[in-house]
């Protein structure tokens, strides 16, 4: 158990470092001047631009060589300094990022864990009965093949637009403020419903069709037929399949992650839903780099807690891996 | 004569008919699309948001574009990046997983440690990093980024399976027989998941195509010409959903959800093919 842990914590840690570096690196690669293009807009005159670009490359300290600022990157990150917003500016960026991560957290974990709980158990139900299959597996594949956006854009209109029902913007409506009274929460389950949903259904394909091929390959395993001849009953057969393709499903979770956060981003900017998808698309619109920095850190973090969390569940299911016998530990 | 069965069953098998059948229409629809239209994609061409009619198939945009015409041009946009990103990222992963699979050793462990790295890195998170700092973005170069982001999966099954096939028995023939670790791969190997690679190209051919159409949806776009991204992007922002312009809002997206679970149900067929196990009787 501690080799995987360790093996796993080195991942993760490479991991935010590379994206740390990558961070720090990409603005400095690529072709063009963030602070040039960043005056740009305030049309100023020539010499005039030329004293401020020279004032904020003393500020962000880009006139030190390169080593050092990559040293100043790292400190002012464990500050947690991430800049000033331009869109939101004054604002920190840190502070600009926790205010939308209530309503990520609110919105992709029930997200998440239904359509994986919904869609392991549908999958594993549809699996080897031949008609059932026959209806629903084709319905998944679209699922899974349509753009997140798309089905936000097509939920909202037939919902929003055509019969009215649910509001199609926003977290909450703009005539009351956050707070714990009954008509808050009900306002904003309101608003929460139609992103939650489109994000539900394109997932949920993605987890039926997972679990009902593993569970077609596990009913094909020696020890599906052995126990089949010796004349166990087809529904503990089936459960004991389940349980060994729960594990592949698992570890599938994890290496989901990053894509469902990245279908996310398409909902929240269909439904201006204020989370670091919306913030993400505001900051690209107005080029503000610190923000986009910014989101990119906090995504990579949340993903690689979330991995974390889903390798200790891993050792918590799977007891080869507890015992240091193997298991899947890639 | 293997060949002809593999078609045969490939004709026959229901779901590869419709995927094909899909994939083919809207490729034919980008080809001959452009003769059908007079406008131009991005030209102010009749009255804004005027309803599907005989001059406007799919009606026009708000600002009185024919979505028709940009659908037609958007596409050869979605096929670029699938054929190029998804080609890209299936050549980085066969050629990271051969490696690590045959090899073994030390630079299995690198390679395997790089492919678990780029596992866990958000994708989308690192395009739009990359995206947001290019001052000019083609659909190319949009294709060539998603590539080399996209190859992970694809090397761990390469790898997966190169390992399992390494110690068979031809294999170790052939390197008795001092073939090179180059030759062996390419002419033992590599044929043996033949049917295999293929399936993992026309995933990532729709992984590519799905991928280029959030950056697009955010802004991340080419900088020039028509996507369908692009489309859904401008409907999105200026309301076309709150003023009801379905034929604007609904068909970009709906074209690419057709042509990648077309894409996914060619791969099924395909698996049902290759696999005589899976196959009707």
């Amino acid at each position: 158990m501690g080799r995987y842990f360790r093996r796993k914590l080195l991942i993760y840690l490479l991991t935010f470092f590379a994206a740390v570096s990558i961070n720090w690196m990409i603005p400095r690669l690529m072709p063009g001047d963030p602070i040039r293009a960043l005056i740009g807009r305030a049309a100023l005159r020539a010499e005039a631009a030329d004293k401020v670009a020279e004032y904020f490359s003393r500020i962000y300290g880009l006139d030190q060589p390169a080593w050092r600022q990559y040293v100043n990157f790292w400190t002012s990150l464990f500050k947690g300094d991430l800049g000033i917003s331009i869109y939101l500016s004054p604002k920190p960026v840190t502070q600009v990022i926790r205010d939308s991560i209530p309503f990520d957290l609110g919105l992709l974990i029930p997200a998440i864990l239904c359509s994986w709980i919904v869609g392991n158990k549908f999958g594993a139900f549809a699996a080897r009965r031949k008609r059932l299959d026959g209806i629903v597996l084709p319905i998944w594949y679209v699922f899974t093949a349509t753009p997140y956006m798309w089905l936000a854009i097509l939920l909202a209109y037939v919902f929003g637009v055509l019969l009215g029902i649910f509001p199609i913007a926003g977290a909450y409506s703009f005539a009351i403020s956050p707070s714990l009274s009954i008509s808050f929460i009900l306002n904003y389950l309101k608003h929460w419903f139609l992103p939650f949903l489109s994000l539900f259904i394109v997932q949920l394909g993605g987890w039926a069709i997972g679990m009902r091929n593993m569970i077609i390959y596990e009913l094909e395993a020696d020890y599906s037929r052995y126990m089949e001849s010796l004349g166990a009953p087809r529904k503990l057969i089936r459960r004991y399949a389940f349980r060994n393709a729960m594990l592949p499903q698992i570890t599938g979770l994890a290496l989901q992650l990053g894509v469902i956060v990245a279908g996310a981003v398409g909902t929240q900017v269909v439904f201006s839903y204020p989370g670091i998808g919306y913030l993400l698309l505001q900051a690209v619109m107005y080029k503000d780099y610190f923000l986009i920095q910014g989101c990119f850190l906090f995504i990579v973090i949340g993903v690689l807690i979330a991995n974390f969390v889903i390798d200790v569940i891993y050792v918590i299911v799977d007891p080869r891996v507890r015992h240091g016998m193997g298991g899947e530990t890639a | 004569m293997k060949k002809n069965e593999f078609l045969y069953f490939a004709l026959r098998n229901t779901r590869m008919q419709i995927g094909l059948g899909i994939v083919l229409f809207f490729f034919a629809v980008m080809i001959i699309g452009p003769s059908l239209t007079d406008y131009d994609p991005n030209e102010y061409s009749g009255p804004a948001f005027a309803r599907p009619s005989e001059d406007h198939w799919l009606g026009t945009t708000f600002f009185g574009q024919d979505v028709f015409t940009q659908i037609v041009y958007g596409l050869r946009a979605t096929f670029i990046v699938g054929a190029v990103g998804g080609g890209l990222a299936t050549l980085i992963g066969l050629i990271v997983g051969f490696i690590a699979g045959y090899k073994g050793g030390i630079l299995d462990e690198i390679l395997n440690m790089l492919t678990n790295i780029v596992t866990v890195i958000p994708t989308l998170a690192l395009l739009i990093i990359i995206a947001a700092y290019l001052p000019y973005r083609g659909v190319v170069s949009q294709s060539i980024i998603i590539g080399c982001i996209a190859w992970p999966w694809t090397a761990r099954a390469v790898r997966a399976q190169t390992f399992s096939l390494r110690s068979r028995e031809f294999v170790d023939l052939a390197r008795m027989s001092g073939m090179s670790s180059m030759k062996i791969i390419v002419q033992e190997i590599a044929p043996n998941m033949l049917s295999y690679l293929f399936m993992a190209l026309i995933l990532q051919f729709g992984g590519a195509i799905l991928a280029a159409a959030t950056l697009d949806f955010i802004g991340l776009g080419p900088t020039e010409g028509i996507s369908l991204g692009l489309m859904m992007q401008n409907a999105v922002l200026w309301s076309a959903i709150p003023l009801g312009l379905w034929w604007w809002a609904l068909p970009p997206g709906m074209i690419i959800a057709a042509i990648v679970s077309a894409l996914y149900f060619m791969n099924t067929g395909l698996d049902e093919i290759f696999n005589p196990k899976l196959r009707e009787m």
